[in-house]
């Protein structure tokens, strides 16, 4: 290895240095404001204290937002597992044509803008004649968790060998058994994995849930944001630090069923 | 044929030997392909259904209108240079850092891996808030920049358009990382030791190997990046505020403050038109360089 090497190498570690501590410093200023006492987000805090959280336990406008967005996640998760799932074994396993067309359709609301996407959505909702708030955001929100379902059980359904569920009923099994405890067991990572994505992505969407809100009706992120707008205090970094700790738990997750290095090939 | 179709195509009769038989597996797609298709499909053509329709049908009025308009002109210069100064941020700390992601083993591996994935997995307002406090006038940067005497007194660079592209660029950041860092990863080493071996200087073989493998996935990068960029809402409505536009912010203040839904159908379908237009040019560009880099 030339001097010329070792110096370009060293840089490029540096610069990488340097990327990972620039991503991770908005985490870490969020966690620390959140524990500090100041009311100013002085950093470093002068001294540590709890008293955001507290006042989080008692806020009146943060707990019923974060019980939407609870609930849409949920929900949205779950239509999109079904959809998904059943989307994807016909794509894999069918014969039909315009299967790959299929899948791109599937996949583009995450390759379009969020906001035009929910301005489609409010005025197609409306043409429509659909004026609940809480239904048009499920609908919505079940279009964005859709494709992380699609995307990865379709990628799992094709490294699957479905031999294996011939081979077990060869074994003896029925039909819907071998499915049970050969193909269930295989697709289980990538469902889960794709379910837990598609619930945080439900959980973080400002843009599409901005137009399917209303005085009773909002999720979490549209109440950070308007309290960051009218009061701003460290309160809004302890919700934060909350959904921070939920990622780290996704991502734990995730690394034990299918790994980190899977993770990163979103 | 699939194991639960073959037995039922068995017993259905063929009426015309050479007909398109529909496979009974495809209905399982049904569902989601109604659900999204009336969802999101249809929405989207009602879009564009209002930004293209004047009083007197199909008309490209709204749009030309918007397009005499200097503000307008003024707006769109704005979301322009934003996107491409995030993009070229996002390329120069993302490239040095997907090469070590892709040299990195065991636990420092890890390590980058994680400082990519889990940013990318916390929610932009999150992320937003966290730079609103971080560039205040007595925040971390001020007082880093101050501290190395860079500066002489503490700034603001928050509602600054520094400030905007050193936020945007952190959210995008792992969009330019991680599709560069795949095709990093792919590369044989062999190839760049061949080159070694023939003579080649370090500078010519990254030029002349390394950089060149490495295309579709700065092309694909910046594509996700732009695209992300040119529409960003959240980090701007956080970080510079009103005074600065937008499209994605003018689209989002026509629909939630100033009830102009034509002017914000107008700017929806062009931020549309600019993503499409993105998505499709960089896959096609990045399918012919990846085939180039192959033969």
């Amino acid at each position: 290895m030339t001097a010329t090497e070792r110096t370009a190498l060293a840089l490029v570690w540096i610069l990488a240095a340097a990327s990972a501590l620039f991503l991770m410093a908005p985490l870490v200023v969020t966690v620390a404001v959140s524990f500090g006492s100041s009311a100013v987000f002085t950093l470093p805090p002068p001294s540590w204290s709890t008293r955001w959280y507290e006042r989080l336990w008692t806020s009146r406008d943060l707990w019923p937002a974060v019980w939407t967005s609870l609930r849409v996640a949920v929900l949205a998760t779950a239509l999109a597992l079904v959809l998904g799932t059943l989307c994807a074994i016909a794509v894999v396993r069918g014969r039909f044509p315009g299967r790959e067309a299929l899948v791109t359709f599937l996949i583009s609301p995450l390759m379009l803008p969020g906001l035009v996407v929910g301005i489609a959505m409010l005025q197609g909702f409306r043409a429509a004649g659909l004026r609940d708030v809480g239904l048009s955001l499920l609908i919505a929100h079940g279009v964005i968790t859709l494709p992380y379902v699609v995307r990865t059980v379709v990628a799992a359904l094709s490294l699957f060998d479905f031999t294996l569920i011939d081979a077990a009923r060869t074994l003896g099994l029925s039909y819907p058994a071998a499915v049970l405890r050969v193909l269930v067991p295989g697709l289980a990572p990538a469902f889960l994995t794709s379910g837990l994505f598609a619930f945080l992505a439900s959980m973080d969407n400002y843009p599409i849930s901005i137009f399917f809100t209303d005085a009773w009706t909002k999720t979490l992120p549209i109440q950070m944001l308007q309290l960051v707008e009218e009061r701003p205090d460290p309160t809004v970094a302890a919700v934060s630090t909350l959904l921070i700790l939920l990622a780290v738990a996704v991502l734990i997750l995730g690394d034990r069923l299918v790994g980190l290095r899977r993770l990163a090939e979103v | 044929m699939s194991a639960p179709a073959a037995p039922l195509t068995g017993r259905v009769p063929a009426r015309r030997s050479l007909s398109v038989r529909p496979d009974p597996v495809a209905l399982l797609a049904l569902p989601a392909f109604a659900y999204l298709a009336a969802a999101y499909g249809w929405p989207l053509l009602v879009l564009l259904g209002r930004s293209l329709s004047g009083p007197q049908g199909i008309s490209l009025t709204p749009l030309a209108q918007f397009l005499s308009d200097p503000f307008s002109w003024r707006v769109i210069g704005n979301t322009v240079r934003t996107a491409l100064l995030v993009t070229l941020v996002c390329l120069l700390a993302g490239y040095p850092a997907a090469v070590a992601l892709a040299r990195a083993r065991g636990a420092v591996q890890g390590l980058l891996l994680l400082s990519v994935i889990l940013p990318l997995s916390v929610g932009v307002v999150v992320k937003a808030y966290a730079w609103q406090i971080v560039l205040r006038r007595d925040g971390v940067v001020s007082g880093l920049l101050v501290g190395l005497g860079i500066w002489d007194a503490p700034q603001r660079l928050l509602f600054t358009e520094t400030g905007l592209v050193i936020g945007a660029a952190n959210v995008f950041l792992p969009f330019m990382i991680l599709p560069i860092y795949a095709v990093i990863r792919q590369i044989d080493p062999r190839l760049a030791e061949a080159a070694a071996t023939l003579g080649a200087s370090p500078l010519r073989r990254f030029l002349g190997v390394t950089l060149p493998l490495t295309l579709p996935g700065i092309v694909s990068g910046i594509a996700f990046v732009f695209s992300l960029a040119v529409s960003m809402y959240v980090v701007p409505s956080l970080v510079i505020g009103d005074r600065f536009q937008t499209l994605a912010t003018l689209t989002g203040r026509a629909f939630l403050f100033m009830r102009d839904e034509q002017l914000g159908s107008t700017t929806a379908v062009l931020l549309l038109a600019v993503a499409v237009a993105v998505v499709v040019g960089s896959t096609a560009l990045a399918r012919r360089l990846g085939g180039g880099g192959q033969s």
